[in-house]
């Protein structure tokens, strides 16, 4: 076999990076050994939701928001709801907080499922996307469809639908599920138990490419469970911090090669994500699911960004679980239909509603990983200043550094090769490039 | 027969609508048997500029997709806008009441890199749509019949009546009775009353009709109490770039 010569010059401009959602390219510019480009170049188009939301009522701002993503759209619906009524100063019910957590396992199990079936597969079974993999794994695909619907069904009794919920709303629901409807959810959680198992055996054939990189992790934290919906912010560098003090970890910048601002705290770059999540939070996890991540070849703490997508699939795995036993109290102790909520105040309701104005920080997990939505509401209850914080942006300056060191240490590799290791390592990150341009500029590379 | 070559674009947008497909289930794979897909970034590498059929997802904003769309216009024998972004500009159209240099400032005070971004549009505000697939998200079933005409080659028609007649067909509580403001009776229907079935009110996402009954709608804001002002938020959230167009 002939030596394997390192490259000195190598040129990669991977041009609307596929299979993510979102537009980016990826650059990588290697000259006589030494690298002079190796970035994650972000190209979608900015909207300016902050702008947009400013001047509109605290009623409405979530549904406003929700529209930043369609694939987390119950993520970004939940922490600006969470940032008004922490605004506010209004607590939610027992049962709003065990609906709300439901609402967002479903989306967690949806976005999981939708990344590691549809989106990562085909690089483990040599496909170029999922199409062709109709003809050869039809079995996989028609498993992945059926519990894509599943997950969907949960979501439309729930929410009315996955893809911005109509039933969440400031204070509660608009809409509660009856004993006939949870019966249902019951029934489709029992179902996507049984085809989990077949999606560990999947999971199993996968194999990752070997590469490590300490970073700093940073996820909410809660005493008594795996984090999702509340709890504090939690750095594998520093003490943990309320999320009304996000500002204190998270420093956002702007860079020139990406329309998306990054995002630092002490160290150049952070990872966000499951398995930061992971990472963080295992402790709180079943022994049961932490066997099956070793048996994956996940054990905490994970510096291989790769594994994100094993992280993913333990997440996967726990959000069923917790779904199962949240609908299973619901059975046993009933559920209270009458707390549903008008989404704004109506006239005729008895006790006019008041609140006070103020700022308030709602911090969700998201399938990326941790959302800040930040809002300033004034005494008409009207948004006047906002700020939301999108996991995406805050691992782009993790994947950039990433890259930079990958790329070095695979240079033996061809140059196809390498090209499909970056963009599995961005893959990887799951990134949502729609959410992470919710605001922002382009440059383009011709 | 040979298949129908199907592509999809995105432009300034959430994704949502696009993500609606993977909701298909197996009748995702009928539709397949009857076209072929060879472009969709989001779920595909392979990607080819032969095609019959350009569905459309998005606002379109900067002068370089206002390039792109055309070049797809050029491309396509039928182009759809699908979901209201595309078909109606819907909530990025908020931004208009902007100039592009105040929303620059409110959102990116201190970057010092440049941003390019242009006027908000729906995408027939800048070439020629044959289809419309509105609603935000856009429904599967309207979507499957809207792909059922394009492969028939006949006309899908939107419904041209409000969403309050779907509301009544689902024997919903009028929303105005329950002290909300509410876009119903203005609303193209076609969604199955969708949010209203739900507990929540119609916020427009399917566009104004274009004659909706002026004096009935007047009527019921004089019946209940409800100020123009009241409802005219609810205009600007999915409809401001419709609504210019309007008043010129």
């Amino acid at each position: 076999m002939a030596e394997q010569v390192k490259k000195k010059d190598l040129n990669i401009f991977v041009e609307y990076l596929t299979r993510v959602e979102g537009h980016g390219h990826i650059k990588i510019n290697m000259k006589d050994g030494k690298l002079e480009a190796c970035y994650l170049n972000v190209i979608e188009a900015p909207r300016f939701f902050e702008a947009m939301v400013r001047g509109r009522s605290m009623f409405e701002v979530q549904h406003i928001t929700s529209r930043i993503c369609g694939i987390c759209s119950t993520g970004h619906s939940l922490a600006s709801i969470k940032a008004t009524e922490d605004a506010i100063g209004f607590t939610p019910s027992v049962q709003t907080r065990k609906l709300r957590k439901l609402a967002l396992h479903y989306e967690t199990l949806d976005s999981h499922l939708l990344h590691v079936l549809f989106l990562v597969t085909p690089d483990v079974f040599g496909a170029e996307s999922v199409f062709p993999m109709i003809q050869t794994h039809k079995d996989v695909i028609l498993l992945a469809l059926k519990m894509k619907k599943a997950c969907s069904d949960l979501c439309d009794i729930l929410m009315g639908r996955h893809t911005h919920p109509i039933t969440l709303a400031v204070r509660g629901f608009t809409k509660i599920p009856g004993k006939k409807e949870l019966e249902k959810s019951r029934e489709l959680l029992g179902e996507l138990e049984k085809d989990l198992a077949i999606v560990l055996g999947v999971v199993k054939l996968i194999k990752l490419p070997e590469f490590e990189r300490e970073t700093e992790y940073i996820a909410l934290t809660h005493p008594d469970e795996y984090a999702f919906l509340d709890g504090n912010i939690a750095s594998t560098d520093a003490k943990e911090i309320a999320p009304r003090d996000y500002l204190s970890f998270v420093h956002e910048l702007n860079v020139e090669h990406s329309a998306s601002k990054h995002s630092k705290n002490k160290r150049n770059s952070y990872m966000t994500g499951a398995l930061a999540r992971f990472n963080i939070n295992h402790k709180k996890l079943p022994e049961k699911l932490l066997d099956i991540a070793k048996s994956l070849g996940l054990k905490a703490p994970c510096y291989n960004p790769f594994m994100n997508s094993i992280a993913q699939v333990i997440e996967t795995a726990y959000c069923l679980y917790d779904a199962i036993e949240i609908i299973d109290g619901f059975l046993k102790n009933g559920i209270d239909q009458s707390e549903a909520v008008a989404s704004w105040p109506s006239s005729l309701e008895k006790n006019k509603f008041t609140f006070k104005s103020g700022r308030g920080v709602g911090a969700v997990e998201v399938p990326r990983g941790i959302l800040f939505h930040d809002y300033t509401v004034n005494a008409e209850g009207i948004i006047e200043k906002a700020n939301c914080v999108i996991p995406t942006n805050q691992n782009l300056a993790n994947i950039d550094m990433d890259l930079q060191k990958m790329v070095p240490e695979i240079l033996h590799k061809t140059k196809e090769e390498i090209t499909l290791q970056a963009e599995m390592l961005v893959r990887a990150y799951d990134p949502c490039i729609s959410c992470s341009c919710h605001l922002l500029d382009v440059e383009f590379v011709d | 027969m040979s298949k129908v070559r199907v592509a999809f674009f995105d432009f300034a947008d959430c994704e949502g609508c696009q993500l609606q497909l993977t909701y298909l289930n197996e009748a995702l794979l009928d539709v397949l048997k009857h076209c072929d897909i060879v472009n969709f970034r989001e779920v595909m590498h392979e990607r080819s500029d032969d095609y019959d059929v350009a569905i459309v997802e998005g606002s379109i904003t900067r002068p370089y997709d206002v390039e792109r769309i055309k070049k797809i216009r050029e491309r396509a024998k039928i182009l759809v806008a699908y979901g209201a972004c595309a078909a109606i500009g819907g909530v990025n159209g908020i931004r208009r009441k902007y100039t592009i240099d105040e929303a620059k400032k409110i959102v990116y005070p201190d970057r010092e890199f440049p941003i390019e971004t242009g006027e908000v549009k729906a995408v027939d505000q800048v070439v020629k749509v044959d289809a419309y697939v509105h609603g935000c998200p856009t429904n599967n079933n309207e979507f499957a019949e809207v792909l059922k005409c394009l492969l028939l080659g006949v006309a899908y028609k939107v419904p041209t009546y409000a969403v309050c007649v779907e509301c009544k067909l689902k024997e919903n509580i009028c929303l105005y009775e329950k002290g909300q403001v509410c876009m119903g009776p203005v609303t193209r229907a076609g969604c199955g009353a969708w949010c209203t079935s739900n507990g929540n009110t119609c916020y427009g996402c399917r566009g104004v009709l274009e004659d909706f009954n002026q004096q009935g709608q007047m009527d019921v804001l004089k019946k209940y109490g409800v100020t123009v002002n009241m409802l005219k938020d609810k205009f600007t959230l999915y409809n401001s770039c419709k609504m210019e167009e309007k008043n010129g």
